[in-house]
């Protein structure tokens, strides 16, 4: 399962994920990671037996976890198959067929929601995000 | 040489003789056949184009109410028409935005949901007067209530469209969609093989008059479209039919992210192959079709070219930008493309659809000029404090907490020996720093990345950058980087009331 860990400003310089892996053992399989000023967010890749030992150690650390169990929702009926969505994902959720038809699949995503701000005709969603 | 007539084909549209392919087909059949053999074989050539055109709207004609009112303005659904066409003819603009919602809903949306044949609640004001005595109406009509609902786009179906990327390392919402920092992305726009004005681009069928498919019924070509520079092959149509036999499939609303809302609209015209050129023309290809990619990272009318590009290679998916593989994006749906040059095909083959001989051609000498603007447009420099204190980067917080005080200046630029910029600190970043108790080195605890303006640089793109990057105040620069000013959001703001 992928999940989402969101380190704020006032922690990112600590070593948490390095001391939760030695805590617990857990290995992470991280997919994308981005710092800036402001936050770090990691997504990773873990089985999903290991998901509350790892987010326990986290939390107690100050992170925030967040499961990544569900995915981008497409709209097949808004949908105009433009394509615009294609570039934007950073894990190639979108593409299109040798007939020009948009093919999701959604089990690569990690509900970054760029694509919803790109898709001209309201046609992703993610679950928590209320547009 | 193989020379037809339209009311030759006509006449073979009516019989069932008629041969009609689409331009994708076209080009394997000139390949195989040649321009006179596909000339011979093919009598039309149906095309198709499904994206964004923002320059697309309706007239509406509401009839009078009792007792009547000659409408100053109006609201639809709380988006703006314009009324300044007698008492009760309004025209909705797609691009025009709610005046609630902002721009989740349009007057594309209108236009949409009119389709749709969903209720519309309208709401007019008036002055009064003694023929039409009456000042505000609210009512609520759909499609079937409307004595006309007649599109007439100005400017639709370029002949090409320019794509779009971005080098800065801020992401960008635009009218081409949503464009990823670093060159992260290219989106463009047109059907390239289907496009209507690619596969006729001397305009020898195409003209006032010519009957089309506009959003899955027939409409027809006005003229030439606003902005129809065709000396440089951005030829452009201006279109009309009517709204109440479209389809929703094919008329669709749309909210750029950012930019704003438009409307998505299918239409297709049919090319009648009168001889042997006009199948050469149809039989252009993806790879033919060449456009640039501009860099909306520069906000000007003039945007630098970042290279050129076929249909093709935009089609494949991905190009080559200095080096690095880039995704693109279509933002018009091919698969749509597809099916209007399909349906025009079906009904030509079917006896539903007949060509017309267009009255006027396109005219085939004009260019589009760039405004005539009379007012000078204020520069960074002329409005920015010349007498900037900066700070040395091996000052202590201390002095630069005791500059902040006698200037009372809220940002210092700091510089190196020789005034070249490295960073900027606020009075924040120094009670910060006050409160961690890191009595430190500027240079420790200043912002090094810090944005900038350029004393060259007309005052509007500063005030934008500014909001983006949500800082209050930018130090000037010249070439070399050595601060030579500092420019405020107050200055900008001043000036701008001045104006008022
Ligand atoms: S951007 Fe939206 S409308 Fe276009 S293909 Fe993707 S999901 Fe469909
Ligand atoms: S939410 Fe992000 S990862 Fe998921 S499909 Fe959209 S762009 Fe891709």
């Amino acid at each position: 399962m992928k999940i989402r860990i969101v380190i704020d400003q006032d922690i990112v310089t600590k070593p948490i994920l390095a001391e939760a892996i030695l805590e617990t053992g857990v290995l992470l399989n991280i997919a994308q990671a981005h710092f800036d000023s402001a936050a770090g967010e990691i997504i990773v890749d873990i089985k999903d037996t290991e998901y509350s030992k790892i987010k326990n150690a986290l939390v107690l650390r100050g992170a925030k976890v967040l499961k990544l169990d569900t995915p981008i929702n497409w709209d097949e009926e808004e949908c105009v198959e433009c394509g615009a969505c294609i570039s934007v994902c950073p894990t190639k959720v979108f593409s299109m067929d040798i007939e020009w038809n948009l093919i999701v699949d959604n089990t690569k995503c990690i509900q970054c929601g760029t694509c919803i701000e790109m898709c001209p005709h309201d046609a992703l969603s993610l679950m928590y995000e209320s547009k | 040489m193989v020379s037809k007539s339209i009311n030759e084909i006509n006449e073979r549209i009516k019989d069932g003789s008629v041969s009609v392919v689409t331009a994708e087909e076209m080009v394997g059949i000139v390949a195989e056949l040649g321009a006179q053999g596909a000339a011979k074989e093919v009598d039309v050539v149906t095309t198709g184009t499904f994206g964004a055109m923002c320059s697309s709207g309706v007239f509406l004609n509401f009839g009078h109410s009792e007792p009547p009112i000659k409408m100053q303005r109006i609201w639809l659904n709380d988006v703006e028409a314009y009324t300044g066409v007698a008492a009760v003819d309004a025209y909705i603009g797609a691009t025009q935005v709610s005046e609630t919602l902002g721009m989740e809903y349009g007057g594309a949306h209108v236009i949409e949901d009119l389709i749709k044949g969903n209720a519309i609640e309208v709401h007019a004001t008036s002055p009064g007067t003694d023929c039409y005595p009456r000042k505000v109406l609210d009512t609520t009509i759909d499609i079937d209530d409307l004595n006309q609902a007649i599109m007439l786009n100005p400017r639709n179906a370029y002949q090409r469209y320019n794509a779009a990327t971005n080098s800065t390392s801020q992401k960008l919402y635009t009218y081409m969609g949503l464009l990823m920092p670093n060159f992260g992305n290219v989106t463009y726009s047109g059907a390239g093989v289907l496009s209507p004005l690619s596969n006729d681009p001397e305009y020898r069928t195409i003209g006032t008059g010519t009957r089309i498919f506009l959003g899955g019924a027939q409409g027809y070509i006005v003229g030439q479209g606003t902005q129809h520079s065709s000396t440089n092959g951005f030829g452009t149509l201006m279109i009309q039919g009517d709204l109440k036999e479209m389809d929703q499939e094919f008329i669709n609303a749309s909210t750029f992210t950012g930019y704003g809302t438009s409307l998505y609209v299918g239409m297709g015209i049919p090319i009648p192959v009168l001889d042997e050129k006009i199948a050469q023309a149809t039989a252009v290809s993806d790879a033919d079709i060449i456009t640039k990619v501009l860099d909306y990272g520069v906000p000007s009318r003039d945007r630098p070219v970042v290279r050129q590009v076929t249909y093709e290679e935009l089609r494949s998916g991905s190009i080559d930008i200095k080096g690095c593989e880039v995704v693109t994006s279509s933002l018009s749906s091919f698969k749509r493309s597809r099916q209007v040059a399909g349906i025009l095909k079906d009904w030509i083959a079917h006896g539903e659809f007949f060509l017309s001989q267009p009255a006027e051609r396109l005219p085939l000498d004009t260019i589009s000029k760039p405004m005539k603007q009379t007012r000078g447009t204020p520069m960074v420099k002329n409005i920015m404090t010349k007498n900037v204190i900066t700070i040395h980067k091996n000052a202590s917080v201390y002095e630069a907490a005791k500059k902040i005080m006698d200037v009372s200046f809220t940002h210092l630029p700091v510089v190196t020996e020789n005034n070249t910029l490295v960073g900027i600190v606020t009075a924040w970043d120094i009670s910060k720093a006050v409160a961690q108790n890191t009595f430190d080195l500027v240079e420790n605890i200043m912002t090094k990345k810090v944005v900038t303006a350029m004393d060259s640089e007309q005052v509007t793109l500063a005030a934008r950058r500014l909001e983006q990057y949500r800082v209050s105040a930018m130090p000037v620069v010249d070439g070399q980087n050595h601060v030579i000013g500092i420019i405020t959001s107050d200055d900008i703001s001043m000036l701008f009331a001045r104006r008022d």
